[in-house]
């Protein structure tokens, strides 16, 4: 299967225990290219383990399958040794960013290169010239170039999201996978890091898997939206599905904390 | 605006905490012991003869006589042996750091597997319990008297020591960052280049400035075993009964190590 074509991520019956607890038990779901996809679910519902093992931050139990663009990255237990082609495919955007904080935002987003140039380069920084303009480029468009020569950790949270997401512009990813991106972040920058990453979806192709805390996020941002219960897909379907009856078999009947701004 | 009673002001007011007489037996016990041990090593470390340190005998007058009339007539010699010592104590720091990164990223648990971790560990260990003025003892048998057993030897006990240091200080790094670097599809070793060292950095130099800080004193003393410097100068004058030499080379350390103390600190402070 060609990696073009291929399904973003695949997940066939996969588990994740910690301990007695069961993060995912039994979750199958298939994102193909393209899609934008919202993982909604309550705090501890696996949202955050699904994604992390689905670009292989850790290992799930064995018996589950995870399958990347055509790769198989996890198996059997294991992280499997194709999982840096799958992640140099992914682009990752993390609650807390995941900046170095004491390099500078430029800094930050050339390492989005590291993984496709010769090791050596990657080691001691020496970037060609295209790929620094890549990067500025990347910052530009995401709106925060000029703060490129200042430290990561100097920045606001909602300049540092952008950046991270520039990284993932630089790494050439086919696709993003977002955990909890916007949680950390005022309405303002929480809505301008959504409609990024709608723009990578709709200019560029980019299939985006987003975890949401807040449901009325996903219904505004994502055409489809996967719920997760005690590490169970208890939904996967269209947005505009999501009635109140359904938000209270995810949410139970606290529900409308589930929402941000105002109930759909 | 009068106070509502609180509602358990009804009740007695508890009585304040008193040492229980278990703790008590236990304080006796401890600083008892403590005593009785300085009581019973008074002989083994010949405290009777304090006296002979005010008897004011004739080489100990023409001792401080001597002192006090520093002859810096060699002065030009004393500096650059001083300089070597400084020489010394800067190779020695330069190498142990060369060797203290890869132990240091070895030893932390966060970064190696177990298996690494605690054979690394051990040899950090061995590294830092052997005092550097016995490794300088054993290195001038294998190289000779000179400067190179002196830079030996703060080699291998500053790596030990740098090499903790910078274990723990990878151990308390934030892994968000690390976990960013890795999500891009970097490898292992770009990972520590650009997750893990960026954060230590400042730590890490901080704690190699401090190490060649008191690398500079020890690379003194060690000249008093041969091990180059002007700590053998020093040794020599004292053997030679030559006080005012004496007296002019403890005024020139005193000076260098300050000199160093100071500055070290200023970039240490600026650092962090």
């Amino acid at each position: 299967m060609s990696s073009s074509t291929a399904a973003v991520a695949s997940v066939r019956d996969v588990s994740k225990t910690y301990g007695a607890r069961k993060a995912l038990d039994g979750v199958s779901v298939e994102v193909g290219a393209g899609e934008m996809v919202a993982l909604i679910g309550p705090s501890g519902s696996g949202k955050s383990t699904l994604l992390r093992s689905i670009t292989g931050l850790h290992p799930i139990d064995p018996g589950g399958t995870i399958t990347v663009f055509g790769d198989v990255v996890q198996q059997n237990g294991r992280v499997t040794g194709a999982v840096r082609r799958a992640r140099s495919r992914l682009g990752m955007i993390f609650q807390q960013f995941n900046l170095v904080g004491r390099l500078s935002l430029f800094s930050n987003v050339m390492l989005g290169a590291l993984g496709r140039l010769p090791s050596w380069r990657g080691l001691f920084g020496v970037w060609p010239g295209a790929d620094k303009a890549k990067a500025m480029a990347a910052l530009h468009r995401v709106g925060v170039s000029d703060y490129a020569a200042q430290r990561a950790n100097t920045l606001s949270g909602g300049q540092q999201q952008r950046g991270a997401i520039a990284r993932a512009i630089v790494q050439g990813a086919k696709a993003i996978l977002a955990d909890e991106p916007v949680a950390s972040l005022d309405p303002v920058s929480a809505r301008k890091v959504m409609e990024l990453l709608v723009e990578l979806n709709k200019r560029d192709g980019m299939g985006v898997i987003v975890t949401l805390h807040q449901v009325d996020y996903a219904i505004r941002y994502c055409n489809r939206v996967i719920a997760l219960q005690k590490g169970k897909v208890v939904y996967d379907g269209p947005s505009t599905g999501l009635d109140t009856k359904r938000l209270i078999e995810i949410y139970g009947p606290e529900y409308e904390d589930a929402f941000w701004e105002a109930k759909a | 605006m009068t106070e509502a009673p609180l509602p358990t002001s009804a009740s007695p007011v508890p009585a304040a905490p008193q040492k229980s007489a278990v703790s008590w037996a236990m304080d006796v016990l401890v600083w008892g012991g403590v005593i009785a041990v300085l009581l019973y090593s008074v002989n083994a470390v010949d405290l009777g003869n304090i006296s002979r340190l005010f008897s004011g005998n004739d080489s100990m007058k023409m001792f401080v006589h001597d002192l006090l009339r520093p002859d810096f007539s060699d002065w030009r010699m004393f500096v650059a042996k001083m300089w070597e010592t400084i020489q010394i104590a800067l190779w020695g720091t330069f190498l142990a750091v060369l060797f203290g990164i890869p132990l240091g990223l070895a030893a932390a648990r966060n970064m190696a597997p177990q298996w690494v971790v605690t054979p690394v560990r051990w040899i950090m260990n061995l590294l830092r319990s052997v005092p550097d003025l016995v490794i300088g003892l054993l290195f001038v048998t294998a190289v000779g008297l000179g400067p190179l057993a002196g830079v030996l030897a703060i080699t291998l006990n500053t790596a030990g020591v740098l090499a903790k240091l910078f274990s723990e200080a990878v151990e308390s790094i934030d892994k968000g960052p690390v976990e960013g670097v890795r999500a891009t599809g970097a490898s292992k070793l770009h990972e520590i280049v650009w997750g893990v060292i960026p954060q230590v950095a400042p730590l890490w130099t901080s704690f190699a400035l401090y190490r060649f800080e008191s690398n500079s004193r020890s690379a003194t003393v060690l000249g008093l075993i041969g091990a180059g410097g002007i700590g053998q100068v020093l040794f020599d004058s004292m053997n030679a009964f030559n006080f005012k030499a004496v007296s002019a080379i403890v005024i020139i350390v005193v000076i260098a190590v300050t000199l160093i103390d100071t500055l070290s600190q200023i970039m240490r402070k600026r650092l962090l």
